[in-house]
């Protein structure tokens, strides 16, 4: 992979998806959300790149993989001006933005209610989505609204 | 209503609680009523509540109903390190209702999620007791002959008080004006005051209750609690100045009654007692025969 100038080439991929305009920040939050650490693809993380509109970016490529829609839009809540790229012979079929999800966020936020019930139990955490402007949650089971600035990622 | 849990004021419509207000009327002209024939309910209080615990087995045993549970969980298996789930789904297999109190808050709606028989959440932690936000709403309709168009003066702890949040809920949709007193570090949340805005409903913030007295058609008490206050001496500062005296009262209607959801310590001097615009002793009364018609309305008997 080392070039003739001795500088790091990341290759074009020829099928798979590139996720750019991540917040670099929310890097590790993406891949843990889609759960890349369990797949077998060739996968190049970036991470810290100049960006004008972001100021600083990261960027994940996975070869040979294509997510469901419905599992894309679970980043929407860390990384919510991500862009798609689908890749198929080493073109771009097409583009996506992430949509942040319509009513319900099923396992993936923790709640920041310390004496909330599901952080003493085993509980899938759910909740309704208020408003997607400002990214506002109510907790299905204490009730609590947070906002983007409290939402951490289980 | 049949079969369906009573976990927070807002799974009820105002049809809906306005009809359980009407059957706690009826419950209060006939208490002893037969309904709950060959019916077990279960009383779960994973934390001691006395008050609320004795005001739902009395309301059972008015009913003619049998009860198993327990007053706190020293006396149950959740010593053991069970977890609620396997609490629930047990007790699930004997019971035809369970009535349940925990100090975690979301616990009673997680407990309805895995139990097909119904569930009354008879307090979680500081989030709900939708019990006690009805029994507010029939006193107040009791005495005042109406729910619409009420002066409604709030005063103490506006912040952490879970009743005074509730009761805010359910009293939004009877255009009420309210009146917000409470020490600087115990204001309303702006996330209700947010949603009174939304829905055009009048409200005042003040530190002092005086002023706002002649106005009230119902003074809801609540306690300031010291360990609310980061610093001690702000404590010191406010800590006698939302007590109620039986002095301040001449400046009131006559119609004014004084709410408290209970215990009090010392925001009500006890020589309000005798005044008939003291009503927080009738009102825990009323709170039984609000929860007769909670049960028997979701088990169908009513």
């Amino acid at each position: 992979m080392k070039g003739d100038d001795k500088h790091l080439v990341v290759n074009a991929i020829e099928n798979g998806t590139v996720i750019d305009h991540i917040p670099s920040t929310s890097l590790f939050a993406v891949i843990s959300i889609l759960q890349l650490e369990k797949l077998n693809s060739q996968m190049t993380f970036g991470v810290n790149l100049e960006s004008k509109k972001l100021g600083s970016k990261a960027i994940i490529k996975v070869a040979g993989k294509y997510f469901e829609n419905s599992e894309l839009n679970k980043i929407a809540l860390v990384a919510p001006q991500a862009k798609l790229n689908i890749i198929r012979n080493y073109q771009v079929v097409e583009k996506r933005v992430v949509e942040i999800p319509e009513d319900e966020i099923s396992g993936i936020i923790k709640c920041p209610n310390p004496v909330c019930i599901t952080n003493h139990e085993k509980i899938t955490t759910k909740f309704h989505v208020l408003s997607r402007s400002d990214m506002t949650v109510r907790c299905n089971y204490c009730e609590k609204v947070i906002n983007r600035t409290q939402i951490e990622i289980l | 209503m049949v079969n369906r849990s009573l976990i927070s004021i807002t799974d009820y419509s105002k049809e809906e609680y306005l009809r359980i207000l009407d059957l706690a009327a009826e419950f209060e002209k006939n208490p002893n009523q037969n309904l709950l024939t060959n019916k077990l309910i279960a009383t779960l209080f994973f934390e001691p509540s006395t008050r609320t615990r004795l005001s739902f087995e009395t309301a059972v045993q008015r009913l003619g109903g049998r009860i198993i549970g327990f007053a706190d969980a020293s006396s149950s298996s959740v010593t053991k390190g069970e977890t609620l789930k396997d609490t629930i789904k047990m007790v699930s297999n004997y019971v035809d209702m369970i009535i349940m109190r925990h100090p975690m808050e979301g616990a009673a709606r997680y407990a309805s999620e895995i139990t097909n028989i119904p569930v009354v959440n008879a307090g979680d932690g500081a989030n709900q007791h939708p019990s006690q936000t009805l029994l507010d709403l029939y006193s107040i309709r009791k005495t005042q002959g109406r729910l619409d168009g009420l002066n409604i003066l709030m005063i103490g702890d506006l912040k952490y008080g879970r009743t005074v949040h509730s009761l805010l809920m359910a009293m939004s949709d009877f255009n009420p004006t309210f009146y917000f007193i409470s020490p600087s570090e115990l204001q309303m949340p702006s996330g209700y005051k947010m949603l009174l805005d939304r829905q055009g409903i009048r409200y005042v913030e003040d530190r002092d209750f005086l002023p706002f007295l002649p106005k009230a058609d119902i003074i809801y008490m609540t306690r300031v609690q010291k360990e609310r206050f980061s610093d001690p001496f702000e404590y010191e500062k406010v800590k006698n100045v939302y007590v109620l005296k039986n002095a301040l009262l001449d400046s009131c209607k006559d119609t004014v009654k004084i709410l408290h959801p209970l215990p009090r310590v010392n925001e009500i001097d006890p020589d309000v007692d005798e005044n008939p615009k003291a009503y927080y002793f009738t009102q825990a009364l009323n709170g039984v025969y609000v929860r007769q018609a909670i049960i028997a309305s979701i088990l169908g008997l009513k």
